[in-house]
């Protein structure tokens, strides 16, 4: 900080293209991702998933093959029925081959799973962080006994072995809708992660000067916790959530692994693995597809919640 | 009719006073300079003033203010007061500002937060007029700007903007020059001084720097350990100290002319 001159400097100086970019938080992370390959390349690839997701019944009627229609002249009923031709069947009739036994198109299924995975990551992170954030607001501003009972609450549920709940819960409740259970159970269990690193900012971020001067002109609570604090967790909770989907992805994948997930003959990519654990020596492409698809959208996830976090806080501040 | 009259003030958390009972007047457009080292209760003053003592703090007495006992207001009256009939200025300006909005958007938040059914576009021109009133060049422009792209000088005249927006009677400035260097202190101060020269609100001056008193108060509160130790007019307090303990800060200042000798030491006291 130095003298007049400076001051007036800093009053009449032109805007110069970086101060610009600086200016709005929100566009300068885009420009940071989009001059970056890799994590152009994870857009990329989700953007193809949540197309896949989105269009599927379009998609599945150019492939030309249901997800649910078996197809007996692609496998041979003689070896029990492993598909006919190598590498599991891959043809220009079934592009990404086809299932043992029944046929069906592992193609469509795969487009159909990535419904079945992305809508329940997508919402179960969307239920977790609308929870975490308030939950973990509410603790860190008000503090004592709010913060206490909500403190207490979410070690309980860390604490909670919380797969084991999950399998029988699944397992004990009504198959019908699986999708909507699955969302439940997973953002229960999931709140508590983003509500701790919630909580602790708000903490910090309350005793800021800002807040207090906020206050002195007269803010109500409301104002200080929506308007004043919570903005500023907006980067954190970015990151939180770009880091979230991948962790759900995987729990999906996992709990249909473990047959308590999307009930078939609905297709989900976890279960599709699991199915083909019994095959893979045979047709090791019925395993390879789903697992690399479950992979790299994983992967994809992962390097980009990475990468929004150095865009977001270049300095780690 | 004076316009705030604190009587037997106290503020304790728990057991311990950290002011203890303590008594002033200010009237309406007057000016008061509370100094005190760190730690004798100034701040707590004017926060009890405010009513935003941190939690597990008491406060006693009586605060007056336009005749109204501020301890005896509720909360949410209090809110309405605080803001917008007094206004607070805080020590340091590069963090009493929210760095995620545009210096204009809080100024006229602050504003429509105590005027119902002003639009936003008309809060947006009271918060130009208000920066240009404390002289930030083409406000019209930089009312668009972040706090980060403020000098600390150019910040402090923001908050004080802000504090003006809703036209208060009374201006607690806490520490508001200390965070600055000394020719931008100097520009403050001449900007609240005009500042109240042109709406006539009152002002209470929080400070250990005693050169920055002399220049702005008309009454001056010397606090030590929570207590007023010494109460008077500008001139007198600076001319004939009374207390030992005045004496001792006013010696304790260094003067261009003397010689260089040994740094004065205030003895501790009873704590």
């Amino acid at each position: 900080m130095s003298i007049s001159s400076t001051e007036l400097e800093a009053a009449g100086a032109p805007e110069t293209g970086a101060l610009v970019a600086a200016t709005d938080p929100r566009r300068s992370v885009w420009h940071t991702l989009l001059r970056d390959p890799s994590a152009i390349a994870c857009l990329v690839y989700i953007g193809l998933v949540i197309v896949m997701a989105l269009a599927a019944p379009l998609i599945v009627k150019v492939s030309g093959w249901d997800p649910y229609e078996f197809d007996q002249t692609a496998i041979d009923p003689n070896l029990g029925g492993i598909p006919l031709g190598s590498w599991g069947g891959i043809s220009a009739e079934h592009w990404l081959g086809v299932e043992p036994q029944s046929g069906r198109d592992i193609f469509a299924r795969i487009v159909y799973g990535a419904r079945a995975s992305m809508l329940i990551a997508v919402s179960a992170t969307a239920l977790t962080t609308v929870l975490g954030v308030v939950f973990g607001l509410l603790a860190g501003y008000f503090g004592g006994r709010t913060d206490m009972v909500i403190s207490r609450f979410m070690e309980f549920l860390m604490a909670f072995p919380a797969l084991i709940f999950m399998i029988a819960v699944l397992s004990a409740l009504p198959a019908d809708n699986r999708q909507y259970l699955l969302v439940l159970v997973i953002s229960v269990f999931g709140w508590p992660y983003l509500a701790r690193i919630v909580r602790a900012q708000t903490m910090s971020l309350k005793q800021r000067e800002f807040v207090e001067a906020a206050r002195a002109s007269g803010a109500s609570r409301t104002r200080l916790v929506f308007t004043e604090i919570l903005p500023n967790l907006r980067s954190t909770i970015l990151v939180m959530v770009t880091l979230a989907v991948p962790g759900y992805i995987g729990t999906e994948a996992g709990l249909s692994f473990l047959g308590v997930g999307v009930v078939p003959p609905t297709p989900s990519w976890g279960q599709m693995i699991s199915s083909s654990v019994s095959w893979y020596s045979v047709v090791p492409t019925y395993f390879l597809v789903p697992g690399t698809f479950l992979a790299l959208l994983v992967l994809s996830f992962m390097v980009l919640g990475d990468r929004v976090r150095s865009a977001v806080d270049p300095g780690g501040r | 009719m004076s316009l705030l009259s604190v009587r037997d003030l106290t503020v304790t958390f728990g057991d311990t006073a950290v002011v203890g009972g303590i008594g002033f007047d200010l009237p309406k457009g007057g000016s008061l300079g509370i100094v005190g080292e760190s730690g004798s209760g100034k701040s707590m003053t004017s926060l009890a003033v405010m009513g935003l003592l941190p939690r597990g703090a008491a406060r006693g007495g009586s605060i007056v203010f336009d005749g109204t006992d501020l301890c005896a207001l509720t909360e949410r009256r209090m809110r309405a007061i605080r803001g917008d009939r007094i206004a607070m200025i805080f020590q340091d300006p590069l963090s009493s500002l929210n760095p995620y909005y545009t210096v204009g958007t809080q100024i006229a938040e602050a504003y429509r937060s105590h005027r119902s059914g002003v639009s936003r576009r008309a809060a947006r021109k009271v918060a130009v007029e208000a920066m240009e009133r404390v002289h930030i060049k083409e406000a019209g422009r930089r009312v668009d700007d972040y706090p980060h792209q403020f000098s600390g000088g150019m910040r402090q005249r923001v908050m004080i903007a802000m504090a003006l927006s809703t036209e208060p009677e009374l201006i607690i400035a806490d520490e508001p020059t200390t965070a600055l260097d000394v020719t931008v202190q100097a520009q403050i101060l001449d900007l609240l001084a005009e500042v109240r020269r042109d709406t006539g609100a009152a002002l209470i001056m929080i400070t250990h720097d005693l050169a920055v008193v002399s220049e702005v108060a008309d009454t001056v509160v010397v606090m030590r350990h929570g207590d007023v130790v010494e109460t008077g007019s500008t001139e007198q307090i600076f001319s004939d100290p009374q207390h030992p303990y005045t004496q001792a800060l006013l010696d304790a200042v260094p003067r261009i002319d003397d010689e260089i000798g040994d740094l004065r030491l205030l003895s501790g006291g009873e704590a």
